[in-house]
């Protein structure tokens, strides 16, 4: 044992020793800075093969991971969204919409699906954390509002895959009232008794908390995800001291009664599967 | 009376007028004509500052330290019946949301809502109206009682957010948020929310899905304050007044954009300077609501509570 310990993680090479890893080949841990081919780090869903930390990813390699061979048809993709409040603050909101959907190749923060898993049918909401932070916005909303309706029409239970900083500042009261909508559509899907599976991750924060990825008849959450209504920074301030060690992780969240369970990525299609299977027998 | 920065004209004149009673007390001769134009002036000049107000200069009038608190619009509601019924049943009594039975004109209806402090030891207590997670649980217990013996419930909003506290992260604050959205849509009986601060953010969303969702004419409702949106977009504190006038979150841009569903006016200068006058408008506007949505049929109730909130939302289908 030795007279030092390395409190934080992750740093192992002092500056002289570091080398470039060339792009595109190698996958290099953030966390754990170890280096693995991007192969190998792919064929392990994202996940760091040494310290099984979760990279964060979108929703075509979630749809790639829970899909069978990556079929699904996808639902209302070509929402886009509109600028009721003519919204400028550094920039105009409709030239940050442009950007983002020339910068992601995405047109929103959520992409809808349908197809099977382990030859069950189910519905996919999946959060982009790309576009504009994951912020919920109408187009948010609306897709999930028409998913569930889809759901209901089709009795096909519905998963959605929070990934998000919260309610997108530029849609002001059209965003808050997302919350509302959402959570409104979720009630009508309940009384259908369709079951509704929330996958937290990270990080999932501020008005996605506090609607759709807090009602699941099930809430499950990848590892170590940063999950809560306000922000770390915030509560911080609030409390005027430091946070203690591990708060607001999903194993907090767990810890305190608020998710069902805890799911590595590796695990996710498979325990999808059993979940469905049990409840529709 | 606090005057607001803009209100220095108002406040000015109003020093003029209490010198000139001053003076027309000590000595014989009649100013009475003098004191009355100068009444005329003030209220003049009440008008012309009110009719013109700024989104940023609604937000100040919504947070006057006089204007009236929840208590006070429900104790002359309810003709001072009111029985405030506290706790969670599980965890604490949270003092920044009040609720409780009380009568309003022989009609029993479930009073809740946010209350903020009336003085500095009470403003603690009752952290600002910012509620913890069993605040919304008391909120929705009382909410769920009120169903069950079929009263409608009437909620007053005025809060700064959620509370952002340590242990109401340990609590679920955003469980205890949702799951309310949840369970107020599906509600029975008729519900009406109104809007007579600060409606913030998720925290007064908590308390805000009703048949009919009002606000009186100098609050605000957003998804975030203006001094956070202007910390946030802007990088800067120096920004809110900017900031307030691009959420758009006056009564009238909220009703012009569909998301409310009324406006109550506010007497002139705004609730604290007639604070009987607004309480009353207040309850006529309520028992007016309550008559109309008593018509409807529980069933139609929830089923336009969906229609209207799933119909928010502003989007293009490309082709």
């Amino acid at each position: 044992m030795g007279w030092f310990k390395r409190l934080k993680e992750g740093i192992t090479t002092s500056t002289t020793d570091k080398k470039e890893t060339p792009e595109g080949l190698w996958y290099k841990c953030p966390s754990c800075k170890k280096i693995h081919t991007a192969q190998d780090h792919h064929a392990n869903k994202h996940v760091c093969l040494d310290c099984n930390y979760h990279e964060r990813i979108g929703s075509k390699e979630y749809f790639e991971i829970i899909f069978d061979n990556n079929q699904f048809t996808e639902l209302h993709e070509n929402l886009v969204s509109g600028d009721p409040l003519e919204f400028e603050d550094t920039k105009k909101y409709t030239s940050r919409l442009t950007e983002s959907i020339k910068k992601s190749g995405l047109k929103d923060a959520l992409r809808s699906a349908y197809g099977k898993v382990n030859d069950q049918d189910l519905v996919v909401c999946c959060m982009d954390f790309g576009f504009i932070g994951g912020s919920m916005g109408s187009v948010v909303g609306e897709k999930i509002a028409r998913s569930i309706d889809f759901c209901i029409k089709t009795k096909t239970p519905l998963l959605i895959i929070s990934k998000s900083g919260g309610a997108r500042m530029m849609e002001a009261a059209f965003s808050l009232m997302q919350m509302a909508k959402t959570s409104a559509k979720l009630s009508q899907l309940a009384q259908n008794k369709i079951p509704y599976i929330s996958l937290l991750t990270d990080p999932t924060t501020g008005g996605v908390t506090a609607s759709y990825a807090m009602l699941g008849d099930m809430n499950i959450a990848e590892p170590g995800s940063l999950i809560g209504f306000a922000g770390p920074r915030v509560v911080k301030e609030t409390i005027g001291k430091d946070l203690p060690k591990g708060f607001q992780t999903a194993e907090f969240v767990l810890e305190h009664g608020f998710l069902d369970k805890i799911v590595p990525r590796t695990e996710l299609k498979e325990k999808l599967g059993s979940l469905l299977k049990m409840l529709k027998n | 009376m606090v005057f607001l920065d803009f209100e220095k004209p108002v406040e000015e004149l109003n020093k003029e007028l209490e010198k000139l009673k001053e003076v027309a007390s000590k000595s014989k001769v009649d100013l009475s004509k003098s004191v009355t134009e100068l009444e005329e002036k003030i209220q003049d000049k009440i008008v012309e500052l009110y009719s013109n107000l700024t989104p940023w200069q609604r937000v100040q009038v919504s947070r006057h330290p006089e204007r009236p608190y929840t208590l006070a619009y429900i104790d002359h509601v309810s003709n001072k019946s009111f029985i405030e019924l506290h706790g969670d049943r599980t965890v604490a009594d949270d003092k920044a949301m009040v609720g409780g039975w009380g009568e309003i004109d022989g009609q029993t209806v479930m009073f809740i809502g946010q209350q903020k402090g009336i003085n500095t030891k009470m403003r603690q207590i009752r952290r600002f109206g910012m509620a913890n997670p069993e605040g919304y649980r008391k909120a929705l217990r009382l909410m769920k009682m009120a169903e069950k013996f079929n009263k409608p419930i009437v909620t007053f909003i005025d809060t700064p957010g959620a509370y952002p506290g340590l242990e109401a992260e340990e609590r679920g604050q955003g469980e205890a948020i949702a799951k309310n959205l949840l369970e107020m849509v599906q509600l029975k009986v008729p519900v009406i929310c109104i809007i007579i601060g600060e409606g913030a953010s998720g925290g007064a969303l908590g308390i805000g899905i009703g048949d009919k969702v009002l606000m009186l004419e100098n609050t605000w409702y957003s998804v975030i304050s203006p001094e956070s949106c202007s910390s946030i977009l802007w990088r800067s504190w120096n920004f809110k007044e900017r900031a307030a006038e691009a959420l758009k979150l006056t009564a009238e841009d909220m009703s012009k954009h569909g998301l409310i569903d009324g406006i109550i006016k506010e007497p002139v200068g705004g609730a604290h300077r007639d604070p009987q006058a607004t309480f009353e408008t207040v309850k006529q506007e309520i028992k007016k609501h309550l008559n109309d949505l008593s018509k409807i049929s529980a069933e139609e109730r929830i089923n336009q509570r969906i229609e209207k909130f799933g119909a928010m939302g502003v989007v293009h289908e490309l082709d």
